[in-house]
């Protein structure tokens, strides 16, 4: 008997979604053959799976994922990093040194200090534990320079667009470098302040609008009514 | 402070303030009044006002109290000072530690605990203005407050009581009613799940009264739970009734 409510619908923790056979996706769960929404979100399915994309959030750590953290605390032998999550992430001294570390000869907060932004990779992270992170990898490591910007970690993936088409169209036309933490804190880095700000704008109007249709396109174009606008008044 | 009043319903069958015995108080829900908390709701339940706040999950301070299998969901119920004719105590009294309980176990099978180990989940209510039946006020903006912090939930959960006066049964006490009636059943429940997660009784009802007064509480939360969904939604949709506006002046 399957019963659904209409696509892209917002629905609330105990919505009943679908009764029979289907598969509970992202924000769901079923109970005796139904299926239940468990976060306020934005309802779509494909052919058998039903998923919620959520309105509100807060990041679970995964392997694998790019996270951007600050530090909060300096320990005997490595970092505490608030990565935006329930669980605090720790960056060990070693992985950072390269090295093996020797508390006579490194002094940690020359290296890293607290309030240090840092962009990382979950090195693990179960359930039974708190997770680790490293910055052994290009591209990783200490925070430099740039803005940064936070979002909900669920409109991240609006953010990047289908297969990176927005990202990519943001990167392009402002000519920032953009790291996208999974944590929902983003980096930019630009060549002027007035470059940054333009992407900072663009992705703040991609979190507001993040459910309506079309969105690349009218960012694109705003971006490129910017620049046009910039460009006038430089020449 | 007001006199006992004689009789509690007039001839006409109705009450002190004009209600049908079956007639809960107005209602009003506002989601996401305070920016600084996760999640956090207002209520007004006819004279009451409450104000309900989450925080987290988040880590747990002190670590000892973290459990290995499942999140730790802490509730603070409080009264203001100025919520009662005579000044209350801000201090945390008997009534109020005990409530803190009663609530915390009517929101815990709502949510998915054992999602988030070695963390904690603090919610807190805070009375501003009370005329009766501030427990099940409290739960249901406490329950708002926890669906828009993002806390993955079974249900919302939905409160309301009933009780006995001059002999009859019917919804939703207020003050004045609760203190000079016989008795008080307040019911907190899961709608969608029927599943009733408080139930208390305070006072003297026979078998049918009380299964009378449960059946009624029970359809009170049925009416709470519906304006409370409208509420939650009604934070998104208008959010996002004015970016499809603004859409329609960018095709312009």
């Amino acid at each position: 008997m399957p019963i659904l409510l209409e696509k892209r619908q917002v629905v609330a923790p105990g919505d009943l979604i679908a009764e029979g056979d289907y598969i509970a996706g992202d924000n769901t769960y079923k109970e005796k053959e139904k299926i239940y929404a468990s976060r306020v979100g934005i309802l779509e399915y494909e052919t058998k799976r039903v998923d919620v994309v959520a309105l509100k959030s807060f990041y679970i750590p995964r392997m694998e994922d790019i996270v951007i953290g600050t530090i909060t605390e300096v320990g005997f032998n490595g970092w505490m990093v608030d990565i935006n999550s329930p669980y605090p992430a720790l960056l060990r001294a070693s992985d950072v040194l390269s090295r093996p570390f020797k508390p006579q000869k490194d002094d940690l907060p020359q290296v890293l200090d607290a309030g240090d932004l840092v962009v990382a990779k979950i090195a693990s992270y179960d359930r039974t534990h708190d997770p680790q992170l490293t910055v052994a990898e290009p591209g990783l490591g200490k925070v430099t320079r740039g803005q940064i910007l936070k979002v909900t970690p669920t409109k991240i993936p609006r953010i990047i667009g289908r297969k990176g088409s927005m990202i990519s169209a943001i990167k392009q036309e402002t000519g920032c470098n953009i790291i996208l933490g999974v944590n929902g804190v983003v980096l930019i880095t630009g060549k002027t302040l007035e470059d940054e700000q333009l992407a900072m704008k663009a992705i703040l109007k991609i979190e507001a609008e993040s459910h309506t249709t079309g969105l690349t396109d009218r960012i694109t174009q705003m971006l490129k009514e910017e620049n046009t606008k910039k460009g006038g008044k430089t020449e | 402070m007001n006199e006992k009043p004689e009789k509690l319903i007039d001839k006409k069958g109705l009450r002190l303030d004009g209600r049908k015995p079956d007639e809960l108080r107005p209602l009003k829900m506002e989601v996401g009044v305070i920016s600084n908390a996760n999640g956090s709701a207002y209520i007004e339940w006819g004279k009451n006002k409450i104000i309900a706040a989450v925080y987290g999950p988040r880590e747990v301070h002190p670590k000892h109290l973290a459990l290995q299998d499942r999140t730790v969901l802490k509730c603070r119920y409080h009264m203001a000072s100025f919520s009662v004719q005579e000044r209350k105590s801000p201090a945390p009294s008997r009534r109020e530690i005990e409530l803190s309980k009663v609530i915390r176990e009517s929101l815990e099978p709502a949510i998915f605990m054992e999602y988030y180990p070695r963390t904690m989940i603090d919610v807190t209510i805070e009375v501003l203005q009370a005329d009766g039946g501030t427990r099940c006020a409290g739960i249901t903006a406490a329950a708002l407050a926890l669906a828009d912090s993002g806390i993955p939930m079974r249900d919302l959960v939905a409160a309301c009581a009933a009780g006995k006066i001059d002999n009859t049964v019917v919804l939703d006490l207020f003050d004045t009613e609760d203190k000079a009636g016989s008795a008080d059943v307040p019911v907190a429940m899961m709608p969608n799940l029927n599943a009733v997660t408080l139930l208390q009784m305070d006072g003297i009802l026979t078998h049918e009264e009380f299964e009378k007064a449960v059946n009624m509480a029970m359809a009170g939360c049925k009416t709470v739970y519906a304006i409370q969904k409208e509420a939650l939604k009604t934070k998104y949709v208008t959010t996002k009734g004015e970016e499809e506006s603004k859409e329609e002046e960018a095709e312009e």
